[in-house]
């Protein structure tokens, strides 16, 4: 375990180079500038401000501070908030794209192995064509057509939930986000991982059932409920497991376009924002940072697997 | 006369069969127009491509007319089957338009990823060794990052050019190309007629072009059918962002980013294109359902 971590860690040294190197250099091919469009700046004044940031010393040696800095942890002030620094703003930011995500991929994960199994068990039958009917069309109907389509439907015309906006409320001490503002965000984000989980399980289902280890379990006499809770469901969703990385990456673009119909302060939103406005740290630092979350989300899953299923050896 | 042909016996029997004279092209197609959801997404396609191209000739508006007097008209009011939206230009003109971008852009990624897709992977397959180590350890790469933050800051950067589009989601989208071809590339590349070919004294980019490629089709054409729509969506997603199409140009995902904004005032600019958009991914996800049945009839 510990050498496959290393060897993945080793891994994930390059590829973090490269985020690094690619985001500062686009950033810094892009015409503009984050002082650009500020008022009251002469040109006096703007030369002392990029001097104080060090954009007028040559691109290389900004490059290689740059990367120093990133080294220590340090992703350095906003260009644009100046009283914060990068990291401040990723924290305040993401604790709302990590509520979404968590619920989104935990309610996914929830629903999709129950229908995944009651698939399998009912396979070929009316039960079985409409889940996979359902899990379908959830690959098929992107997040920017749900989204705003269920805002239409339990929003506008039938009133339920609110169109948009995200509150804080404080329970013992604790901030949650208010249920009312989460139901639609988590929904739009959970459903096309609901469609792929189900489609998952229900492969991994019907395959175990047919092992030979279940046949024994059920000559033994097992009751069936028995059966597909302890022995077949283990084995089953083992893919899911697998699936992990893979279904952070779609939470985080989905996130992208939930976050910006649902006007939440989340990072999503914060990013292409940022970017149009030339920030570069502020924009470095997510791509950064959205980097290495998944770089070890995709190390957990692996690890996970390993661990669950004996028959998989890291190396 | 029987022959020993190495893999599967449902293989054999299949390859034995096509001594008769159907050949595995024949047998697929067979299966394919057996499975009547594809079928319906062909049918369904094929008349998506004709609108979009035949469509606007009979709008008497144009896709960028603007009508003062018709801001937000409902469906059927002054000549506007299916509404105008908040400029009063006509939507069914604009549907027509959008999906013809839409279809447009599918198709040309999906060509950029194919040809890097399939020269890349085949590659690495065929030379294997050091070679195919640094080529997929370059895709692994790549592929472990955050994409779609990249595909922004171009669009960011580099203004909202409908060629950048084009190539930035095509040079995104090769990556599991290259890794199919890749794989397949290896399996072929142990065949005898490649072995004979080499004793022949092709070089290796004559064996990679003409013998690895067209042997590729199969596994390549079912990815195919499943990267356009992905494209589609990709490009969509951009123009929900606001980085895509730029006005009064039209793709399926800036209709639905503009409905999105009007819903309340006029849900058809929302709903059109949205059915549009599921009805057009779900075709090619059944055409390319029904393919991978069809070719790899191991999977079924």
């Amino acid at each position: 375990m510990l050498r496959f971590l290393s060897r993945r860690l080793l891994v994930a040294i390059p590829t973090m180079f490269l985020v690094v190197t690619l985001a500062f250099f686009m950033m810094r091919a892009a015409p503009g500038s984050p002082f650009v469009n500020e008022r009251q700046m002469t040109p006096e004044v703007q030369k002392v401000v990029e001097a104080k940031y060090g954009f007028d010393r040559p691109l290389y040696e900004q490059y290689g501070r740059y990367l120093a800095d990133v080294v220590r942890g340090d992703f350095g002030p906003s260009l644009k908030y100046r009283d914060k620094t990068v990291l401040e703003i990723l924290g305040e930011n993401f604790k709302v794209s990590l509520w979404l995500g968590l619920s989104a991929i935990v309610a996914a994960s929830i629903i999709g192995v129950f229908l995944g199994v009651i698939a399998a068990l009912r396979q070929n039958r009316p039960v079985d064509y409409a889940t996979m009917g359902i899990a379908i069309l959830g690959v098929c109907i992107p997040t920017f057509v749900t989204a705003p389509l269920l805002v239409l439907a339990f929003g506008s015309i039938l009133g339920w939930l609110p169109l948009a906006g995200w509150s804080w409320t404080k329970v013992a001490g604790v901030e949650f986000p208010s249920w009312k503002n989460m139901v639609l965000p988590v929904t739009v984000l959970a459903l096309p991982q609901i469609a792929i989980i189900s489609r998952l399980v229900r492969a991994g289902m019907i395959e175990v059932l047919r092992s030979n280890y279940v046949r024994t379990a059920r000559a033994k006499g097992l009751p069936e409920s028995l059966i597909v809770r302890k022995h077949a469901l283990r084995a089953a969703i083992l893919p899911l497991v697998s699936y992990l990385g893979p279904a952070c990456a779609g939470l985080l673009t989905g996130s992208l376009v939930v976050e910006k119909i649902f006007t939440l302060p989340g990072l999503g939103k914060f990013f292409v924002i940022s970017a149009l406005q030339r920030d570069y740290t502020v924009v470095m630092g997510m791509v950064i940072f959205y980097a290495a979350l998944i770089l070890i989300l995709n190390m957990i899953a692996d690890m996970l697997y390993a661990a669950l299923d004996p028959r998989v050896r890291l190396s | 006369m029987s022959i020993s042909i190495p893999g599967s016996p449902e293989r054999a029997a299949l390859l034995n069969k096509a001594v008769k004279g159907r050949s595995l092209w024949d047998d697929a197609r067979r299966r394919l127009l057996r499975n009547k959801m594809a079928v319906a997404g062909m049918v369904v396609l094929a008349l998506m491509v004709v609108l979009s191209l035949v469509g606007p000739f009979f709008v008497s508006y144009s896709y960028d007319t603007v009508t003062k007097t018709d801001v937000w008209s409902a469906p059927g009011v002054s000549g506007h089957l299916i509404g105008a939206d908040s400029l009063g230009r006509d939507m069914l003109a604009r549907l027509f338009a959008g999906l013809g971008v839409s279809l447009g852009i599918g198709v040309v990624a999906t060509a950029v990823s194919l040809v890097i897709g399939v020269a890349w992977g085949a590659t690495a397959g065929y030379l294997g060794g050091k070679v195919d180590e640094v080529m997929m350890r370059v895709v692994d790469t790549l592929y472990s990052l955050p994409f779609i933050f990249f595909v922004i800051l171009l669009m960011v950067t580099f203004g909202k050019n409908i060629f950048l589009i084009f190539l930035a989601i095509g040079a995104v989208e090769w990556l599991t190309m290259a890794r199919i071809v890749r794989g397949q590339t290896m399996s072929l590349k142990q065949k005898e007629f490649i072995e004979a070919a080499r004793a022949a004294g092709l070089t290796s980019r004559d064996i990679i072009v003409r013998h690895i490629v067209p042997n590729l089709l199969g596994p390549v054409v079912v990815y195919v059918t499943l990267t356009i729509p992905a494209i589609i969506i990709a490009e969509s997603f951009l123009s929900f962002l606001g980085l895509g199409v730029q006005a009064p140009m039209a793709s399926l995902g800036t209709l639905i980013a503009n409905g999105a904004q009007d819903m309340e005032m006029a849900p058809w600019l929302l709903i059109f294109p949205s059915i549009t958009m599921i009805v057009t991914l779900m075709a090619f996800n059944f055409i390319g359902d029904g393919l991978r049945d069809a070719i790899d009839p191991k999977d079924r």
